[in-house]
């Protein structure tokens, strides 16, 4: 087996050395009849060439974004990552590393983190902001747990607009932990009452903008209100790259942010491994879950950096912990670290700017298709379709012409009414081409 | 001094001397400014054409005023992180003994599938029609897992190792809730030696923690848990093999005390690479255990992630199991994303993460099973343990044991006792290592051993590797009991950095870069 570098010789000198005669009494602690005698029923060993080639048969029966006109979002998004950013992430030094609890040879990753730490409180226009979550919808369910410590009150109000796997996450938990959760009903056109809802038995109010319908949402009136009663606003995002072309919620007074930071040097990936943003007003810092990297200097006093402020975390408080989270996301973060290193503010701006320069191309291509009218207001990449037939059909029916063109709202929220709805996202991968066979598509199949 | 191939072996006098470098550089080791320090605002590493004109649709949400945030070059970004690189240690630079995290082999195939486009490609909610082959891979995966444990069900999405005790532990709450018992079960029973994320996990979905003593072998007891059951027990959260690297012995006795008093038995599955193939945890009567990919399986640790944490399941809490999750009835596949489609008999208790879980590691893990094969799998279980009591047998005698009556499962343990007096502390010990090329074991860890170094070498190492391994801890330890202090107290002397303030780190917390003031001119 290419991966062993025992040989038989060895493993009998070893045993020796040990003084047994055989592996096996090595495991006498297992309890009698429980070790295993027969190999259990799995194939035997396979070649480097084998295992590629039935692991290539299985990807090639999937469609690849890359292949077709693709217009697939709702919290996860397809664009352009540059070579060097592969190329990075796989050398030995980070791929094949630990979280770095031995500083002094951890310095690469410690050095990444705090420069990650600062490009997302730039990115939010917040104080602070910790080394990552698993992703977002995992990030928004350990913010309201956060806000719940903060304010002592255990109410969480989450918008219409909240894409509904966060939702589903966030009451998955707080069901779990018995806190109450307030979830405001599916809210297409960004007109919901969420003031209304806030009073001063509410720990926080969850809001994405832009939401899962693509509405650009106005936060500063929901922060004002959350404020006057003592909760807080938590701002979430799932498209990284509107912080390039919309104004941050840092800048609207949100107390945690919460974002999918997949967008930026991350592939797809089906769903994961993507990467949690995570960002705060800097007076709870003591309150937030995950990793913190911290500055300070060595023997010789030099800079250098280490995880910091660790009395928070489960390893040192136990069940007394702000969060259990131990593994977080740190491969994801270097690729969202050197993209964003690459990109800087001059071309996250430009990328922002094609980004919604595109969707706006297609809106307006769409809107002058029969059948299909487009129901957002103002957004950055993303909007809202509605259609003359259930979108679930007509995504299947394009899907079988190779265009890739939304999300049904049916996928998100099935049996809510909302059938004829599709979520459509355009990004600089997109091409006139691209657009004008979704187009002349959805016109025929309509 | 010349050694065989002719060249000194002994550095001259001359070269004896440190010189001070321009620099401040060391050769290879480059002090590498931080990005914001090198790159500018109008910089950018990236082309992007600009747009023709356009009626922008951002309404009154429009960005004012710029990020604050420098871009990089292609050129100055490759150089920056690869010298960020060099100054860290991975598998594949050395031995990585870190006990409960099994640094093992990560091999180059299994990075190489993962980006097959047709899985890295491919998003969540396409049409589960262009899917299929991801389906594949799902199914596949949960029937090596299922196989592997013995269990009957599992549940794919948790991101990581500590989101899958999680995943576990909610399933056992939603159990006794159906039960009708939600409001008495409200106790969970973690032994002193479990690791944080354990009591961290109960606390976190509404359960208070009761710690089970650890025992003087190491183990955990059936008649002290025993002790503690009653009607408000909900669930034991036991790790086996434990963390103190042993295979806990009453495990079936603790398990059946566990049921018979209507409770349930989370094992830690942290430590799962010394039985693979050797023994299951659905024949010790484990009712839930989530499996570290990025361990056993050995999908890259990747400087602390991703990991994943899929979670296998008994009869009694498969149907708990959360959204989503692949149901086979009649020979055909149907991805269930949501409660109310869920198949007869099932009652998902909600939803761990959006998406599907952490396709990018289910790939990686499944070229891993494929290569090894059972058997490849099982000997894989076998090197682990037999490295581990090959260091063990190496050490006894220069360090102490504190549980020498069990032999080691994969990963050894050792405390401090032998260092009394000596004035080096298992901390020093453990940066002199640095020094010797190797990265530390886990230190100060299972808490309820004294000064803790827990070894956990993998079935990654060849014999020579371990055998240069111990003889290089047995000069440690005897330069220790010695009196050669300042190799120990002042180490690491030859990393990238000095040891590090971390209670200054605490105390004044810096967590990102601000510009420095300007500095004013000084008056000549």
């Amino acid at each position: 087996m290419r991966y062993l570098p025992l040989t038989e010789t060895d493993r009998e000198d070893m045993l020796a050395r040990i003084g047994v005669t055989d592996v096996d009494a090595l495991f006498s602690d297992v309890p009698n009849g429980k070790l295993l005698k027969e190999p259990l029923d799995l194939p035997r060993a396979k070649g480097e060439l084998e295992v590629e080639r039935i692991l290539g048969k299985m990807s090639s029966k999937n469609t690849a974004a890359g292949s077709v006109p693709f217009f697939v979002g709702a919290g996860a998004y397809k664009h352009h990552v540059p070579a060097t950013v592969d190329h990075l992430i796989q050398r030995s030094e980070f791929l094949t590393s630990y979280t770095p609890y031995q500083p002094e040879i951890a310095q690469g990753t410690l050095q990444y983190l705090f420069e990650f730490q600062t490009q997302v409180a730039a990115l939010t226009g917040m104080e602070v902001a910790n080394a990552s979550m698993y992703d977002g919808s995992t990030g928004t369910a350990e913010a309201v747990l956060m806000a719940h410590r903060v304010t002592r009150r255990r109410k969480a109000v989450l918008s219409g607009g909240l894409h509904p796997h966060y939702t589903q996450v966030v009451e998955t938990l707080s069901e779990m932990a018995n806190d109450e959760v307030v979830a405001l009903k599916p809210d297409i056109r960004a007109t919901e009452d969420i003031l209304a809802a806030i009073d001063d038995s509410v720990s926080c109010v969850v809001v994405q903008s832009p939401d899962v319908f693509g509405n650009l949402r106005d936060l500063k009136p929901i922060a004002d209100k959350a404020h006057a009663h003592g909760a807080l606003l938590i701002a979430v995002f799932t498209e990284v790259v509107s912080l390039g072309a919309v104004t941050p919620p840092g800048a609207q007074d949100a107390d945690i942010v919460v974002g999918e930071g997949q967008s930026i040097g991350n592939a797809l990936n089906f769903g994961g491994p993507y990467v949690g943003l995570f960002a705060a007003k800097s007076k709870y810092i003591r309150q937030m879950p995950g990793r913190l990297c911290g500055e300070t200097v060595d023997a010789d006093g030099r800079r250098g950096f280490v995880l910091t402020l660790s009395t928070r975390e489960q390893h040192i408080r136990r069940d007394k912990a702000t969060s259990n989270i131990c593994t977080n996301s740190g491969l994801c973060v270097l690729a969202f670290t050197i993209h964003m290193t690459l990109l800087g503010q001059a071309g996250l701006t430009r990328l922002a700017e094609v980004n919604h320069a595109n969707a706006v191309k297609l809106a307006d291509a769409l809107s002058g298709v029969k059948g299909a009218e487009i129901l957002t207001e103002s957004f950055f990449n993303e909007f809202t379709v509605k259609l003359a037939k259930p979108a679930a059909e007509v995504a299947e029916a394009l899907a079988a012409r190779g265009i890739l063109a939304g999300v049904p709202v049916s996928r998100l929220l099935p049996g809510a009414g909302l059938d004829d709805l599709l979520i459509v996202a355009n990004t600089e991968v997109n091409t006139d081409e691209d657009r004008a066979a979704f187009v002349a598509a959805l016109a025929e199949v309509l | 001094m010349l050694n065989r191939q002719g060249r000194p072996s002994q550095a001259g006098e001359a070269s004896a001397e440190v010189h001070e470098t321009f620099t401040g550089n060391r050769a290879l080791q480059q002090i590498e400014p931080l990005i914001f320090e090198i790159g500018h605002h109008e910089t950018t590493g990236v082309d992007i054409d600009k747009p023709a004109p356009f009626k922008s649709r951002l309404g009154k949400h429009a960005r004012q005023g710029e990020i604050g945030l420098p871009g990089l070059s292609e050129p100055e970004t490759m150089r920056h992180y690869v010298r960020l690189s060099q100054k860290n240690y991975g598998i594949d630079t050395g031995l990585f003994p870190l006990g409960s995290c099994t640094m093992k082999h990560n091999a180059r195939l299994n990075e190489k599938v993962a980006r097959l486009p047709g899985f890295s490609d491919v998003h969540p909610l396409q049409p589960t029609s262009t899917v299929p082959g991801a389906l594949d891979v799902m199914l596949e995966l949960a029937r090596y897992l299922m196989t592997l444990t013995g269990m009957p069900a599992v549940a794919l999405s948790p991101k990581a190792g500590a989101h899958g005790e999680a995943c576990g532990m909610m399933a056992i709450k939603a159990a006794i809730a159906a039960k009708g018992e939600g409001a008495t079960r409200t106790v969970v029973l973690v032994p002193e030696s479990a690791h944080g994320t354990n009591p961290a996990t109960a606390a976190l979905i509404g359960f208070s923690v009761k710690a089970v003593p650890a025992r003087p072998d190491g183990t955990v007891a059936v008649e002290d848990v025993k002790a503690l059951l009653g009607p408000d027990v909900a669930a034991i959260m036991l790790t086996n093999p434990n963390t103190c690297g042993i295979f806990e012995p009453q495990i079936v006795e603790i398990a059946a005390a566990m049921h018979e008093a209507g409770a349930y038995f989370y094992c830690d599955g942290a430590n799962f690479n010394a039985i693979v193939g050797k023994a299951r945890p659905g024949d010790l009567g484990v009712d839930a255990m989530h499996i570290n990919l990025h361990k056993t399986f050995s999908t890259p640790h990747g400087g602390g992630g991703p990991g994943a944490g899929p979670v296998v399941l008994s009869e009694r809490l498969a149907p708990y199991a959360p959204v989503p999750f692949i149901h086979v009835e009649g020979g055909k596949s149907r991805l269930v994303e949501h409660k109310a489609d869920a198949p007869e008999g099932s009652d998902p208790f909600g939803r761990m993460t959006a998406f599907h879980g952490q396709m990018g590691m289910y790939v990686r893990a499944l070229a891993y099973m494929l290569s090894h094969g059972a058997d490849g799998m099982k000997q894989a279980s076998e090197d682990a343990v037999l490295n581990a009591n090959y260091i063990r047998a190496g050490l006894a005698d220069l360090m102490s044991l504190p549980f020498p009556d069990h032999p080691s499962m994969h990963e050894a343990l050792f405390d401090d006792e032998w260092l009394k007096g000596t004035g080096v502390t298992t901390l020093d010990f453990a940066k002199a290592m640095i020094d010797e090329g190797y990265h530390p074991m886990t230190v100060y860890f299972p808490l309820v051993v004294h000064g803790a170094m827990l070894i956990e070498p993998t079935e990654s190492e060849s014999k020579a590797s371990l055998d240069l391994f111990i003889a290089t801890l047995r000069d440690l330890a005897i330069a220790a009991k010695g009196n050669d202090k300042s190799r120990f107290t002042a180490a690491p002397h030859h990393a990238p950095m000095r040891r590090l303030d971390e209670t200054r780190a605490a105390r004044q917390p810096v967590l990102k870069w601000e510009k420095p003031a300007p500095v004013k001119e000084a008056a000549e």
